[in-house]
């Protein structure tokens, strides 16, 4: 895949190139166990200077001890962390070069806004002058100037996340790691607040390393995702190659939906290959070869919003099937079509809704063609 | 489900008379201008010469300033103890032989005084044989004894205000560099001062009250409190011990009281502070 990437980064992903010679944080072969659970299973990872890293996988894959042993919470059963070219394996969490965000805040309950973002600089003994100009311009920085004196619990949650993001920033880590860190907000609010964090990530320079169980926030922020899925990591790569080019039907079934066809190599050469697949009537032909012996197994996974909607019968033999529209859904920007191909199997299209007469639109019960683009399927391995 | 119905009244006046008429009368009593205790002299009551009385009664104000002061010993040593067992308890994860320390940890809030109180005297006396400490039975002895069961309540108050203690906080302290021995003192001890504070007034109170056990480890000259007021009721009540014990059971609530509400309204407060970081989700 990747002799694709220059492909991928033209096609309208996040704009921020990611330096690969500078390499800030490695991980080497980490294992973490807790008795007999197998928590982070030999994972190696590199993660580059001013970028924001997203571990992204369901409850209980690993992401958030990862995360805690970068933090140095939690102590590998085996292998290395380095940051900056430093192991860590001695490293105290209070010596490390690192500041974490907590998914629950942990803003101290006791202590103001300015007492909370002021406590990491005291601990560095420096000059009260100095604090007290960090803290007030940092509290500008998020807008919480106003603020100051009040306690968390006298605070909203969005207010309340930035005076964790203050009092993590505030030390000018090198690295930040956020757990789940817009989790707690609202939805309008955590829209906002992913391109604030963005912004703020950028002019600050700092790497980020998010833990994320949701595929929309890790989409939206990260230069890079880490898909990772019972301990292990399983595929790493731009939000677009992640999205568009997945590399197991676990990351495709997992970032967004995705209608899986099982099917055999028939023709296979290196510029296209043939795909049969019993619950189409006609074969997948796929406009890019794989690496796959012929006769092999496979998934041909194909985007719901990849799929063509028509009452009209498509040209070409291959690459269709017909079906009618049993459900659609109706979301407003766009609609979800679930329809019925001719072997009974069930298919998602999505169709943006940019026409408003609704008698244009296909509905219920209607006799449909799905064809789709020759590039748009991804094959995978059984 | 709610209907007061005269029984349900009933019950509830059977039940406060039953707890506080006792108390009540010797309140009232107290008062009293007879030296008959049972025998209301209505013309010349109430009255606070009993109170007027104790003031210059050297015995007993020596005792009641003896209790004071091993109290007071005895509740702070219980919160340095209870505190220190209580962290370990809640926060060394799981370990071997948990359940039973936790269990031998509380065990004292059950075991029967009598049985406290001997095993300390015979420690007490084999050791004295053993080391020559300590010499002889008096405050030290009687406040030793009393933080070993007043420690039992410091327990488990730290432990279950530590129990909804959430962990991030420490370690958010530790990562912002703070070491462990600061992120105790600034944020944990802060954190739970209510707990201790209510903890030492806890302690305090029991050792105020304690007879059963000051019995056997106190020696000559170190008299409590509930101890000469036992020994003045052996030779028939006298009107002055009501006023007494009327000031201690003040006392008494005092500190129950105090303790409570003191923790019910920063349990308040922590309810107020979860609920309201929920309702902003």
């Amino acid at each position: 895949m990747t002799e694709r990437q220059g492909h991928v980064s033209g096609e309208g992903g996040p704009p921020r190139p990611i330096d690969k010679s500078n390499e800030y944080v490695r991980i080497e072969n980490v294992t973490k166990r807790f008795g007999d659970f197998v928590a982070v299973d030999n994972v190696s990872l590199s993660i580059f200077k001013g970028e924001i890293f997203c571990l992204l996988g369901g409850s209980g894959c690993g992401k958030t001890t990862l995360l805690r042993m970068l933090a140095g919470f939690e102590a590998p059963t085996s292998g290395r962390i380095f940051i900056d070219g430093q192991d860590m394996e001695d490293t105290l969490p209070y010596e490390r070069p690192v500041n974490m965000m907590f998914q629950s805040y942990a803003l101290f309950p006791h202590m103001t806004v300015e007492k909370n973002v002021s406590f990491g600089l005291e601990q560095e003994k420096l000059p009260r002058k100095e604090i007290d100009q960090r803290v007030a311009e940092m509290l500008e920085t998020v807008k919480l100037s106003e603020l100051a004196r009040r306690k968390p619990h006298q605070l909203s949650g969005g207010q309340r996340q930035r005076v964790a993001l203050a009092r993590a920033l505030v030390k000018k880590p090198k690295l930040l790691l956020l757990d789940e860190p817009l989790g707690a907000l609202d939805k309008k609010l955590r829209e906002a607040t992913q391109f604030e964090l963005i912004n703020l990530q950028e002019k600050l320079g700092v790497t980020f390393v998010v833990v994320t169980h949701d595929q929309e926030e890790a989409m939206t922020l990260a230069s890079r995702i880490g898909v990772m899925d019972r301990g292990e990591i399983v595929q790493v790569g731009t939000p677009t190659e992640i999205y568009e080019y997945p590399t197991s039907r676990f990351v495709a079934d997992f970032i967004g939906s995705v209608n899986m066809f099982e099917g055999r190599l028939t023709e296979d050469e290196p510029n296209y290959v043939r795909i049969h697949a019993p619950e189409l009537s006609c074969a997948i032909y796929v406009d890019h070869g794989i690496s796959s012996a012929p006769g092999a197994a496979v998934w041909a996974a194909i985007r719901p919003e990849k799929i063509e909607l028509t009452r009209e019968e498509p040209a070409g033999p291959d690459n269709r099937a017909r079906g009618v529209v049993k459900d659609i859904a109706y979301m407003g920007d766009m609609s979800i079509y679930l329809v019925k191909i001719d072997s009974g199997k069930m298919v998602r299209v999505t169709l943006p809704n940019s026409v408003r007469q609704l008698s244009e639109r296909i509905s219920w019960d209607e006799t449909v063609w799905l064809s789709w683009d020759p590039s748009s399927p991804v094959i995978l391995p059984q | 489900m709610k209907s007061r119905s005269w029984f349900r009244r009933f019950a509830l006046f059977f039940g406060f008379a039953f707890l506080y008429v006792p108390i009540l009368s010797m309140v009232f009593f107290s008062f009293n201008n007879s030296r008959l205790v049972t025998v209301w002299d209505a013309a010349d009551s109430p009255t606070l010469k009993w109170y007027r009385a104790l003031l210059s009664n050297d015995q007993i104000l020596g005792a009641a300033w003896l209790s004071i002061k091993v109290a007071a010993v005895t509740a702070t040593g219980a919160v340095i103890l209870g505190t220190l067992a209580g962290l370990v308890l809640a926060r060394f994860g799981p370990f071997k032989g948990r359940t039973l320390l936790s269990g031998m940890t509380t065990a004292p809030l059950v075991m029967p005084e009598v049985i406290t109180g001997l095993s300390l005297l015979l420690l007490f006396v084999f050791l004295e044989q053993l080391i020559g400490w300590p010499q002889g039975r008096g405050f030290a002895t009687i406040v030793i004894a009393h933080i070993t069961f007043a420690m039992a309540y410091v327990t488990v108050v730290v432990q279950s205000r530590l129990a909804t203690f959430d962990d991030s906080l420490e370690e958010a302290a530790l990562d912002l560099g703070a070491r462990p021995a600061k992120v105790f003192f600034r944020i944990t001890l802060p954190l739970i001062l209510p707990a201790i504070l209510s903890g030492w007034l806890l302690a305090f109170t029991l050792s105020w009250d304690d007879l059963v056990i000051s019995q056997f480890v106190a020696g000559p000259g170190s008299t409590t409190l509930p101890m000469v007021v036992f020994s003045k009721v052996r030779l028939g009540v006298s009107p002055d011990i009501n006023a007494l014990a009327t000031i201690m059971v003040t006392i008494v609530g005092l500190g129950v009281v105090l303790s409570a509400l003191y923790m019910r309204r920063q349990e308040r407060r922590v309810a107020l502070e979860m609920q309201m970081a929920k309702s902003e989700k």
